[in-house]
C-alpha cells in the first residue's frame, strides 16, 4: 500500500478538505433495487423448466379454445366400419402408416377397412370407428376445464374462509379449524365417491364433488398467511383508521397473498386433473360418449395390449400436462419463496 | 401424553361417528335397487327381501342398527356378492391389499430418503437433476397409467412377471413398483426440502466447526433433523396409496378390497361401498393417529413438553 | 510476544448474481498469544467473512482472491480438508452468534458438548462426558450432572449460550473466536457472558477473537482492537488507544454511536449513509462518501496505514504530513483530553515497548 502512496502525486490540493460527497452519487452505485413482485419474475424466467413448461401449457390451452369450434372430425360420431384404425398420416410416415401388424404380417388396415383414399386418422379410431385425435382435443380441453373449475371452486370457499378464520382468530378460528380437521380426516376420495353416487355423473358433480373437499388446502394455507399479514405495520395502520374490513382484505390481504394463491391454484389443477381421469377410468367420471382424458384412457385400457397406441396418446397427452403444471407450479413456487430452494 | 392421546383417540370417534352418519344417510338417498336382479323379482319377492334385510323398517331404526352393528364389527350383507357379510368380504380381501400396500409403502419412502437426502447433499449436481426428475415423473404421471405400462413391458412384452394373477410375491411386484411411485416423489420431494433447510441450519455449520467431516456432520446431525417432520407424510401418503390401490388392483386382477370398491360402485353394491367408507376412514384416522403419536415420540422438543404442540 | 495467528493481504469475493461481491479487501491483522482481539465495525463490514476463513467455513460461492492465514507458521489456506478438520474444535473454535438455533434440537447438550473430544478422538465416551460435564459446571450450568441429558429447548437464551461456549472450549483451544455472540441476549445476561469468557480465558489460556459491532462491549475485554469498515481494516491499536486516541474519521463515527456515560451526549448520534456497494468499491476511502472531515485524496486513493504508536496504525489521508490539521468532533476531543490527563497521571501507560508491528511497513 505504500508504494501505492509513492506513486500518487500529492498537490496540496489533495488535501482540502472537502467532506461526505453527494450521497445521491452513493444511490447510483448501489444496484437497482426490484420489488418483489419483479424479483420473483426474474428468478422465474431463470428457471427453464419452468418457462418451458408455461408454453407447453399455453400451446395447450390454445389447442383446446380451438376445439371448442373445430375438429378435424365429429369427435362422438361412429363409423362402426373404420373401427380400431391404426394412425396414419398422409400417404404414411414411420409409425403412421395406417398398417397394422397381424399374425407377423403387416396388414394396410384403411385398405382392409375401404376407407376412401384421402381420408386417415392422425392418431387413430377407437371401437366404435371415432376419430381418436378430435377426441383426444376434446379430451384435453374438458379436463383442463374440470381442472380450471374444480380450482375456481377451490378459491371462492377456501379463499374466505382462510382469510375469516385467519382474521377473527379466537372462537371463530377455532370453530372454523375443527370443521376443517374433521373434514380433512375423511378420505377425499370417499367423498367424491360418494357425491358422484348420489347426483348422476357429469361436468358438474365431478366438479362439486371435487370442490368439496378440494378447498381444505388452500384454506390452510390463506390462513397462515393471513396470520403472519394481520400483525404487518400497513394492515394494523388500516384497521386504526377504521377501513372497513372488506376493503382492508382487497386491497392489502389478496394483493399479498396472491403469491400463495397463484401457487396453490398451479398446483391444483393438476390434481384435479388427476381426479377427474381417475375417476373416469374408474367408471364413475365424466358420462359417454363424451371424452376427457379419464375416459380415453379407460377405453384405451381396454385393448391397450393389442391395440396400444389407443392408450398411448392421451398417457402421453395427461403426463405432459401434468409435468408441465407441477414443474410451472415448482417454479413460481421457488421465485416467490427463494428460501425453499437456496 | 396420555391425556394428550385420550382426547386425539376421543375425536377419532367422533369423527368416524360423522362418517357413518354421513355415509349412511347418503346411501339411504342413492338412486337404484340394491338388488342384484330386481327386475327378475316379483313384488311380493322384494317385501320379503327387505322384510329380511330390515328395510322395510323406518329409516332412524334402521340407522341405529347400522350404528349398534358397527359397534359389533358388523357392515352389513352385500346384496350383490352372493350375500355375503360385508365384513367376511373385507376379511378375504384384505391381505393382498396390505401386502401390496405395505411394500409400496416400505419401497418409496426407503427410497425416497435416500434420493431426497443425497439430492440435498449434493444439490444441483447431476443427482440432484436426477432425484427431481423422478419426483417430478412420480408426482405427474397417474399410477394408473404407470401400472399399464409396466404391465405393457414389463409383463406382456418381456415376459417378466405375470400379467394378471394372484399368485404370491412375483405377482406383487409390478403392483408394488406402480403404487411405490407416489410415495417415493412425495418423499423425496420432502426429505430434500427439509434436508436443505436443516442443512443451511446454525446447527449444521456448528458441527462443522467440532471438527466433524461433512459426512459425520450428516450422519450425526443432519439425517436425523431432517427424518423427524417426514414421519409426518405418512398420512398423505397412506391417502394416495388407498386412490391407488384401487386402480392398480383393477389393472393387475389382484383380488384385493381397492378391486372390490371399484366393482362395488359399478354395481351399486351399497351395504359393501358403505363397508368399505368405513374402513378407509378408519385406516386413514388410525394412521394420522399412529403418525402423531410417533412424531411426539421422536421428537424431543414435544416428546418432554408434554401435550401440546402436536402437528396436525 | 509469540503471534499465534498471522492474517496477511487476505482478499476474498462472493460470485452473486449481480456480480464479484468483494466482502474482504486486502485484510492484515495477527494474533497474539493470550491476548484478546476485538474486530469491531458495522453490519456488512466483513467481520464474519474473516473469522470464518480462518475456520474454512466459507459458503461455497466465496473465492479467496488471496492472502494468507498463517496459524502456527502453517497456512489453513493451502491445508487440505482433513487438515482443517483437525484444526477445527481442536486448535480453533467458534462460538457463533445466536445461541437459539446453535444447538442440534434433537440432540442432548451432554453429547453434544463431549463431541469435538470424540471426533478428535482425545478420549474415550466415559472421559469426554466427565469432561463435558466438568466444562458445562465451568461455565455456569447449575446442576450439570442432572442436565446432560437436556435438550436444547429445555435451557433459556443465556444457558444456550453458556451451552454454546462449553461446546467451544471443551478442548482447550488455542484460539477461541466470538462471532457476535452476546448480540442476541439482554444485556445483563451479555454481561454475565463477557465476565465468563474473560475468566475462562484466564483459567485455559487461550487467545480470544471477539467480534461485535457494539464498541461499548469492546472496552471489558479487549487487549486491542480492529476496526472494520467495507471489506478492509481501517484503523487498530491498543484499547486505550483505540477508544481515546482515536485517528480514524470511521471510528470517532463508532465512538460517538456509542452510549457511555463519560461521553455526555444528549442525543445518540448515527452515522449518516449507509456503508458502499462492495460490487463496486469506490477508489478511495470507502468511508469518505459518508465522511464530513474527508479530503479530496480521500475520495480518489486508498489511504495507507500511517504510524501512530508502535501499536496503533490508521489508514486515513489526515494523519499525512501535508495533510491540515482538522479538529475532531468535540466528543472526541473529550477523549483524547482524558487519555492525555491518565497518561499524565500515570494511570495508563502507552506501552511503547509492548510489540512492534511488522504487518504494515510505514
Ligand atoms: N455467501 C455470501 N454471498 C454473497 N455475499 C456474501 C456472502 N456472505 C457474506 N457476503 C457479503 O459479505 C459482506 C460481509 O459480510 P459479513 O457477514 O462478514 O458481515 P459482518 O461484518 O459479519 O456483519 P454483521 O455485523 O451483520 O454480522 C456483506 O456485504 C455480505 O453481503
Ligand atoms: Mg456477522
Amino acid at each position: 500500500m505504500s508504494e501505492q502512496a509513492d506513486k500518487l502525486e500529492l498537490t496540496p490540493d489533495s488535501f482540502k478538505r472537502v467532506g461526505a460527497n453527494d450521497t445521491d452519487a452513493q444511490e447510483k452505485i448501489s444496484a437497482p433495487s426490484l420489488t418483489f413482485f419483479q424479483d420473483a419474475i426474474r428468478r422465474l424466467k431463470q428457471n427453464k423448466a419452468a418457462i418451458i413448461s408455461f408454453w407447453l401449457l399455453a400451446i395447450i390451452i390454445l389447442i383446446s379454445i380451438v376445439s371448442i369450434w373445430w375438429t378435424p372430425s365429429d369427435p362422438n360420431a361412429q363409423h362402426v366400419a373404420y373401427a380400431n384404425l391404426p394412425p396414419k398420416i398422409g400417404n404414411g410416415i414411420p409409425g403412421f402408416t395406417g398398417q397394422a401388424n397381424v399374425g407377423g404380417q403387416l396388414v394396410d388396415k384403411y385398405a382392409q377397412a375401404n376407407v376412401p383414399k384421402g381420408t386417415y386418422y392422425i392418431l387413430g379410431t377407437d371401437y366404435l370407428g371415432r376419430d381418436l385425435f378430435s377426441r383426444l382435443m376434446k379430451g384435453i380441453a374438458l379436463s383442463l376445464l374440470i381442472g380450471m373449475l374444480a380450482t375456481l371452486f377451490d378459491l371462492m370457499i377456501g379463499v374466505p374462509y382462510g382469510i375469516i378464520s385467519g382474521w377473527r382468530g379466537g372462537h371463530t378460528d377455532t370453530i372454523m379449524q375443527r370443521i376443517i380437521e374433521i373434514i380433512s380426516s375423511i378420505p377425499n376420495l370417499v367423498v367424491v365417491i360418494l357425491m358422484l353416487l348420489l347426483f348422476t355423473p357429469g361436468l358438474g358433480s365431478i366438479v362439486v364433488a371435487m370442490g368439496i373437499t378440494g378447498w381444505i388446502t388452500m384454506a390452510r394455507l390463506i390462513r397462515a398467511e393471513t396470520l403472519t399479514l394481520k400483525t404487518q405495520e400497513y394492515v394494523l395502520a388500516a384497521r386504526t383508521i377504521g377501513e372497513s374490513p372488506f376493503k382492508i382484505a382487497t386491497k392489502h390481504l389478496i394483493p399479498n397473498l396472491s403469491s400463495t394463491i397463484i401457487i396453490q391454484t398451479m398446483f391444483s389443477i393438476p390434481t384435479a386433473i388427476f381426479f377427474e381421469a381417475f375417476l373416469s377410468f374408474i367408471g364413475i367420471g365424466i358420462p359417454a360418449p363424451n371424452a376427457s382424458l379419464g375416459t380415453l384412457l379407460s377405453d384405451g385400457q381396454k385393448t391397450f395390449r393389442f391395440l396400444p397406441y389407443q392408450m398411448w396418446y392421451p398417457a402421453a397427452a395427461i403426463s405432459i400436462i401434468m409435468i408441465a403444471f407441477n414443474l410451472l407450479a415448482d417454479g413460481l413456487r421457488d421465485a416467490f419463496d427463494p428460501k425453499t430452494n437456496n | 401424553m396420555g391425556k394428550y392421546i385420550l382426547k386425539r383417540v376421543g375425536y377419532m370417534i367422533l369423527t368416524l361417528f360423522i362418517i357413518a352418519t354421513a355415509t349412511f344417510f347418503l346411501m339411504k338417498l342413492m338412486p337404484g335397487s340394491p338388488y342384484a336382479n330386481q327386475a327378475k323379482m316379483t313384488t311380493e319377492q322384494i317385501n320379503i327381501m327387505n322384510h329380511q334385510y330390515g328395510l322395510d323398517k323406518p329409516t332412524f331404526q334402521q340407522y341405529l342398527i347400522y350404528l349398534g352393528g358397527l359397534l359389533h364389527g358388523d357392515l352389513g350383507t352385500s346384496f350383490q356378492f352372493n350375500n355375503q357379510p360385508v365384513s367376511y368380504l373385507i376379511a378375504s380381501r384384505i391381505g393382498p391389499s396390505m401386502q401390496i400396500g405395505l411394500q409400496a409403502i416400505i419401497l418409496g419412502t426407503l427410497l425416497g430418503i435416500l434420493l431426497g437426502a443425497i439430492a440435498a447433499i449434493r444439490k444441483n449436481s447431476w443427482v440432484d437433476t436426477v432425484a427431481t426428475f423422478f419426483a417430478i415423473i412420480g408426482r405427474s404421471i397417474p399410477n394408473f397409467v404407470f401400472a399399464v405400462l409396466l404391465q405393457f413391458f414389463l409383463a406382456f412384452k418381456l415376459h417378466l412377471f405375470p400379467i394378471a394373477l394372484w399368485e404370491g410375491f412375483t405377482s406383487s411386484i409390478l403392483p408394488t413398483i406402480a403404487l411405490a411411485m407416489a410415495p417415493l416423489a412425495t418423499t423425496a420431494r420432502f426429505m430434500r426440502t427439509e434436508m436443505v433447510d436443516v442443512l443451511n441450519s446454525d446447527y449444521i455449520e456448528l458441527a462443522r466447526a467440532k471438527g466433524n467431516t461433512p459426512w459425520q456432520t450428516v450422519a450425526k446431525h443432519a439425517l436425523r433433523n431432517s427424518l423427524i417432520p417426514v414421519v409426518t407424510i405418512i398420512g398423505p401418503m397412506a391417502v394416495d396409496l388407498m386412490v391407488g390401490s384401487m386402480v392398480v388392483e383393477n389393472i393387475f386382477s389382484i383380488p384385493g378390497i381397492g378391486d372390490q370398491f371399484v366393482k362395488s360402485i359399478t354395481t351399486n353394491d351399497y351395504s359393501t361401498i358403505m363397508g368399505l367408507t368405513m374402513l378407509y376412514s378408519t385406516m386413514l384416522v388410525v394412521v394420522i393417529l399412529i403418525v402423531d403419536i410417533l412424531y411426539g415420540l421422536i421428537d424431543p422438543r414435544i416428546r418432554l413438553s408434554g401435550s401440546e404442540g402436536s402437528q396436525s | 510476544m509469540e503471534k499465534i495467528l498471522d492474517v496477511k493481504n487476505l482478499q476474498i469475493n462472493f460470485a452473486t448474481f449481480a456480480g464479484q461481491v468483494q466482502a474482504i479487501r486486502d485484510v492484515s491483522f495477527h494474533l497474539n498469544k493470550g491476548e484478546t482481539l476485538a474486530i469491531v465495525g458495522e453490519s456488512g463490514s466483513g467481520k464474519s467473512v474473516t473469522v470464518r476463513s480462518i475456520m474454512g467455513l466459507l459458503a461455497n460461492n466465496a473465492h479467496i482472491v488471496g492472502g494468507e492465514i498463517d496459524f502456527k507458521d502453517q497456512d489453513i489456506l493451502s491445508m487440505t480438508d482433513r487438515q482443517i478438520e483437525n484444526l477445527r474444535g481442536n486448535d480453533i473454535s467458534m462460538i457463533f452468534q445466536d445461541p437459539m438455533t446453535s444447538l442440534d434440537p434433537t440432540m442432548p447438550i451432554g453429547k453434544q458438548v463431549a463431541e469435538p473430544l470424540l471426533i478428535h478422538g482425545q478420549m474415550n465416551k466415559a472421559a469426554a462426558m466427565a469432561r463435558a460435564e466438568e466444562v458445562l459446571e465451568l461455565v455456569g450450568i447449575t446442576n450439570a450432572k442432572n442436565r446432560m441429558k437436556d435438550y436444547p429447548h429445555q435451557f433459556s437464551g443465556g444457558q444456550r449460550q453458556r451451552v454454546v461456549i462449553a461446546m467451544a472450549i471443551v478442548n482447550y483451544p488455542e484460539i477461541l473466536i466470538a462471532d457476535e455472540p452476546t448480540t442476541a441476549l439482554d444485556v445483563t445476561i451479555q454481561a454475565q457472558i463477557i465476565d465468563l469468557m474473560k475468566d475462562l480465558q484466564r483459567k485455559i489460556d487461550t487467545s480470544i477473537i471477539f467480534i461485535t459491532h457494539d464498541l461499548g462491549v469492546v472496552a471489558g475485554i479487549a487487549d486491542r482492537v480492529a476496526v472494520m469498515y467495507a471489506g478492509k481494516i481501517v484503523e487498530y491499536g491498543t484499547v486505550d488507544e483505540i477508544f481515546y486516541d482515536p485517528k480514524h474519521p470511521y471510528t470517532w463515527g463508532l465512538l460517538n454511536s456509542m452510549p457511555t456515560l463519560d461521553t455526555h451526549s444528549e442525543k445518540l448520534y448515527a452515522i449518516p449513509g449507509t456503508p458502499p456497494n462492495l460490487l463496486d468499491p469506490p477508489d478511495g476511502d470507502a468511508f469518505a462518501p459518508r465522511n464530513p472531515y474527508a479530503l479530496a485524496i480521500d475520495h480518489e486513493a486508498m489511504p495507507p496505514f500511517f504510524k501512530v504508536t508502535n501499536t496503533h496504525y490508521a489508514a486515513t489521508w489526515l494523519l499525512h504530513p501535508d495533510a491540515p490539521s482538522i479538529e475532531p468532533p468535540a466528543a472526541i476531543q473529550q477523549r483524547q483530553q482524558l487519555y492525555r490527563d491518565l497518561i499524565a497521571s500515570g494511570q495508563i501507560g502507552t506501552f511503547p515497548q509492548k510489540e512492534t508491528d511488522k504487518n504494515v511497513s510505514n
